[in-house]
């Protein structure tokens, strides 16, 4: 079954195309390391992927529908450059809001779990704003699983992240994927994204540069894609 | 079910979040008591002028203040990127528009609340003569004042100048309520019940919730996504 497909993407900015005519399919359970240098347009097409931002030409389609639709969004988890919780709120609350956001069927229970996995339960009324960033970036990364989404988003998770962070996102990518979660993840740190993923798309200035799968060359040169691929090539 | 659930979510985060920090709270309401004291300087309270504007004055007051809680709808979604998680998640834009509608006219109606009184001490006015049907109305122009402003908060939350142009946006469009609300307001401080002549009034306020309700719920995804 297809779980993500791209068919001629366009995005404009004013008169710059930050992608053109971008396309491609990939089969439930794949995991997408999306490559490309600074400025190559994979935030652009992240956005457009998780729906905070439309196509100007062209379409995507997640699990069989458009991502802007409620059915599709609920089924998707998101970890985008902002850690997307409330500094305000504790810990809790913070998991809480979006379980009921979710439509989770058992809330308290999920943010339980989720806390513990994660290792905040003991600070789970601390504040987010009083944490150290590598407990942000952890209740970030139970923000984004508590609703036990069946596509992954991810916009350079492994940026910043603390040591204990990186293995507990790839201990739950992992999971995700063993149990059949499609996984899209942008990242300049390349050893860790072809570590995990199963497929490889290249974008060089808004243009799709190579899609395909993940290959053992790749993993033993993790630049390879570049080289081979990339605009010096 | 979990629509409610979803807009109830909505509202409580909101109402959690500022009255934890009261930023916007204690700027309004600080805002809204220094106007009526300084307008105490300037009126006489004898005087039969004062009874005239009273309703004027007042909704002027909540006008100016509201907006501070209104400028905080969707600017407390900016740190973190918030409103990407927001709009990525499965609510609908009806139900994220209600909840945060909810949550201002709550924050709204309590500087209000303390408003009135303060109102009736420093101009020396028994207002309280009419209080459930004045309840009623300051309900209906606050729930005004909160859907205009949650929906060109979202439209202005982008934008650097947001503070200067949500103000700027509402004012105009809010312009039938208010007046609906000053009147009504006016006479039922002076302890009148609303007769047929004012009866109008009431209705534009009826007409303009339910109009800009319905039409915020039906854009506000349009203004988010684009």
């Amino acid at each position: 079954m297809t779980a993500l497909q791209a068919q001629g993407v366009w995005k404009y900015y004013g008169d710059f195309a930050a992608l053109q005519q971008v396309g491609f399919a990939f089969a439930a359970g794949s995991c997408v390391a999306l490559l490309g240098r600074n400025g190559a347009g994979k935030t652009t097409l992240l956005r457009i992927l998780a729906g905070l931002s439309q196509a100007s030409e062209g379409g995507v389609e997640i699990l069989g529908g458009n991502p802007r639709q409620a059915a599709v969004r609920s089924r998707i988890g998101i970890i985008g450059h902002g850690i997307g919780v409330y500094d305000e709120l504790s810990a809790e609350e913070n998991l809480l809001t979006f379980a009921r956001l979710y439509g989770v069927s058992d809330a308290a229970q999920a943010v339980d779990h989720w806390l513990e996995r994660t290792d905040l339960a003991r600070v789970r009324r601390g504040m987010a704003r009083e944490f150290s960033r590598g407990m942000r970036q952890r209740l970030a990364i139970a923000r984004a699983f508590i609703h036990r989404p069946r596509f992954l988003i991810l916009d350079e998770p492994f940026t910043s992240l603390d040591d204990r962070a990186i293995a507990l996102l790839q201990g739950l990518l992992r999971d995700a994927l063993a149990d059949g979660a499609t996984v899209v993840l942008s990242t300049h740190q390349l050893k860790e994204a072809l570590e995990l993923a199963s497929h490889v798309l290249l974008l060089n200035r808004g243009k799709l540069a190579f899609t395909g799968e993940r290959t053992a060359e790749m993993l033993a040169n993790p630049g390879w894609v570049y080289q081979h691929y990339g605009e010096a090539a | 079910m979990t629509y409610l659930n979803q807009v109830f979510a909505m509202a409580g985060k909101d109402l959690r979040s500022e009255l934890r920090t009261k930023e916007a709270l204690n700027a309004s309401l600080s805002f809204a008591v220094v106007i009526l004291l300084l307008f105490s300087f300037v009126v006489d309270p004898d005087s039969e002028m004062l009874e005239q504007m009273s309703g004027g004055l007042l909704w002027m007051v909540f006008a100016f203040s509201g907006t501070l809680i209104l400028n905080r709808g969707f600017a407390r979604e900016l740190p973190n990127d918030c409103l990407d998680a927001l709009i990525a998640s499965p609510i609908p834009g009806s139900a994220l528009f209600l909840g945060k509608a909810m949550a201002n006219f709550v924050l709204i109606a309590i500087i209000e609340a303390i408003c009135f009184p303060v109102f009736g001490i420093l101009y020396n006015l028994t207002w309280t003569t009419q209080l459930p049907v004045l309840m009623g109305v300051s309900a209906l122009a606050t729930w005004a004042m909160a859907t205009l402003g949650t929906m060109f908060g979202a439209l202005t939350v982008n934008m650097q100048l947001r503070e200067l142009m949500l103000p700027m946006l509402i004012y105009p469009m809010l312009i039938p309520a208010l007046m609906a609300a000053m009147q009504l307001t006016t006479l039922l401080i002076a302890g009148q019940p609303i007769d047929a002549e004012h009866i109008i009034w009431l209705r534009v306020l009826v007409a303009f919730d339910i109009i800009f309700t319905a039409l915020a719920a039906v854009l506000v995804e349009t203004v988010l996504v684009g």
